[in-house]
């Protein structure tokens, strides 16, 4: 369980985290909205460790995060995709793979024997073929199209085996069918992997379709949280959120 | 690029220093036999660049620091001590290492431009240092007096022929190694430090440990060749400290491109080609070899075998994107 209490981020006077508390039950499928700037990829920046909070806490499984470094975080089991691909462009899809493999296992500084390391070829030929890109395996990361490219950056955060998969806009700049196929894949390792999912998404038809748990950030607040059901006859939401969101959608 | 298995690169390996060793027996040109000690040489010293420009991304304009560095070393060792040769190879490999570990600490964590001028700096440093310490160094005049060369193991480096075997050894030897190192785990992370650093140190891989060794990898590989150079000669001069030294192995691996590695080999072999046959026929070598760097680093962009992989590799891609296309319309 993922455990969030009265977390701040101040940008000088700008809180873009303010008093954040919410908790994300061990295995479940959450999705994250709110406007832009409302701070969603601020909130990922804080749990990751990339950016330290003013205050509050950040409980993993009864462990406290707050304090640790990106790489200890990512070591107690959080994992993330990024807004934009972050991956390694000249290499392969499967190298990729086995040298995120090769890392997890503890080899990445072997200069004996050859690479890919000692018993990652099976994690890494799984998890390839969970998303899809098995059949890619021998592209180059550059020629991927951009679905694939974000699809090989979920795959490294799961390659180091997390308990919490945080993804920042899985389908950002994607066509409309793109996103639906993107987003069935993200449901599919959810049920696959049964590890916590949490992702961050603009397009309210998928939300309110495939996630069962919402919650929604307004300026840097929990503005509310619940089923689809319930966010979707949220007054305060209505007003502050989906009368917008709409509209951006179709510019 | 093609995955050899341990044992092609062993047999072809074997193969190539069996048709060097075979060489002599059908030629008595000692221009050829200078031509491949010189290789061996620069091949060592280019190729050891490219770990860490080609597969690490740290462009480094001093390189020439450890060629000079191993030249110098051993040459003194040789004059000063009486060790035995391979004594004091080994122990200018540690020399060279310890130097490695120094610099590369101060400048690994440097970014690009500002890593490629504190090597240059390292470098210049060496340069003076050479060039001013005249008791020890000879100075502008390089270390007089020659390199003694007590024979070992019935090896005899004053002969021609023993220093062209050997030199082809230490050549064939180091290449496996570097391909070793270039094909094993950490091979491959530091390809990944060079693509996206960020992300490879949220894989929990320590980047600074790794490029440090590499760094010091290659300047041991480097500093193998200044051994093989200083032997050929027979003398150490300041010019194998100089930037120029550094540039010469920077074109090297341009010419034969980065991205295989045997381009840095195949670029040794043109340049050195390039260099007998222009001196030969002009005294404008600079004019003609900067026209050539031109023509590589504007009109190419990329090295010779660079293209021939790279042809590959969008063949493989559209064959690959094809067949998916394939699958999907059915
Ligand atoms: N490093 C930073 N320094 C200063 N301000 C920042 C920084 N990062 C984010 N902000 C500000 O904090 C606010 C929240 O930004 P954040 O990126 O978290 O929004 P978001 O909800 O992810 O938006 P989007 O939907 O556009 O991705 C914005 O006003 C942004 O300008
Ligand atoms: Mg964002």
């Amino acid at each position: 369980m993922l455990e969030i209490k009265n977390l701040v981020k101040a940008f000088g006077g700008l809180r873009a985290t303010d008093d954040v508390s919410m908790t994300f039950e061990t295995g479940s499928l959450t999705a994250i909205i709110g406007p832009n700037g409302a701070g969603k990829s601020t909130f990922f920046n804080l749990i990751t460790g990339a950016l330290t909070p003013n205050s509050g806490s950040i409980v993993l499984d009864r462990e406290e995060l707050v304090g640790l470094s990106q790489m200890q975080i990512v070591r107690r089991g959080i994992g993330r995709a990024f807004q934009i691909a972050s991956i390694f462009p000249s290499l392969t899809v499967e190298e990729t793979l086995l040298g995120a493999a090769a890392a997890d296992s503890g080899q990445s500084g072997s200069l004996l024997g050859r690479f890919p390391a000692e018993g990652t070829r099976g994690e890494a030929e799984r998890v390839a073929r969970m998303l899809g890109l098995w059949s890619k395996r021998n592209v180059p990361a550059s020629n991927l199209s951009h679905g694939d490219q974000k699809l090989l950056d979920i795959a490294l955060a799961l390659m180091l085996r997390p308990k919490v998969l945080l993804l920042d806009e899985p389908t950002a700049g994607m066509g409309p069918e793109e996103r639906w196929q993107m987003i069935e894949k993200v449901r599919q390792l959810w049920e696959l992997e049964k590890i916590t999912v949490v992702f961050i998404e603009h397009d309210m038809d998928i939300v309110f379709k495939v996630a069962p748990s919402i919650r929604v950030l307004c300026y840097g607040r929990l503005l509310a949280q619940g089923t689809p059901d319930e966010i979707r006859s949220n007054p305060a939401v209505i007003e502050a959120y989906l009368g917008t969101a709409h509209g951006e959608e179709a510019a | 690029m093609p995955k050899l298995s341990v044992r092609t690169e062993l047999l072809v390996a074997f193969a190539a220093l069996a048709v060097l060793a075979m060489l002599p027996a059908f030629t008595s040109s000692k221009a050829l036999v200078d031509f491949v000690i010189r290789a061996a040489a620069f091949g060592l010293f280019a190729t050891s660049l490219n770990l860490l420009v080609g597969y690490g991304g740290m462009v480094s304009f001093g390189h020439g620091l450890f060629f000079g560095l191993g030249a110098y070393s051993f040459g003194l060792l040789m004059q000063r001590t009486g060790l035995p040769i391979p004594v004091a190879f080994a122990l200018t490999l540690v020399i060279s290492a310890l130097s490695g570990l120094v610099i590369g600490a101060i400048c690994v964590r440097l970014k690009e431009i500002y890593f490629a001028f504190v090597t240059l700096a390292f470098q210049m440093l060496l340069h003076s240092l050479i060039v001013s310490w005249v008791p020890l160094t000879g100075g502008d005049q390089g270390l007089l007096g020659g390199i003694p060369r007590p024979t070992f193991f019935g090896v005899n480096l004053a002969n021609h022929i023993h220093l062209y075997m050997t030199s082809a050894v230490l050549l064939v030897v180091g290449l496996l190694l570097m391909r070793q190192i270039a094909q094993s785990p950490f091979g491959y992370t530091l390809r990944m430090i060079r693509d996206n650093p960020g992300r490879t140190s949220f894989l929990g891989v320590n980047v600074f440990r790794t490029k440090l060794t590499a760094f010091v990898l290659a300047g041991v590989f480097a500093s193998a060749g200044g051994t093989i150079m200083s032997l050929f000669v027979s003398s150490a001069y300041p010019d194998f400290a100089y930037w120029t030294m550094s540039g010469e192995a920077i074109f090297i691996i341009m010419l034969g491109g980065t991205s295989t590695f045997l381009g840095p080999m195949v670029g040794t072999v043109v340049l050195l080609l390039l260099n007998d046959v222009v001196t030969r026929i002009t005294p404008h070598y600079g004019l003609v070899l900067g026209i050539v760097i031109l023509l590589f680093a504007l009109g190419l962009r990329k090295g010779i075998t660079d293209f021939i992989v790279e042809w590959f590799d969008d063949r493989r891609t559209a064959r690959i994107t094809a067949a998916d296309a394939e699958e999907g319309a059915r």
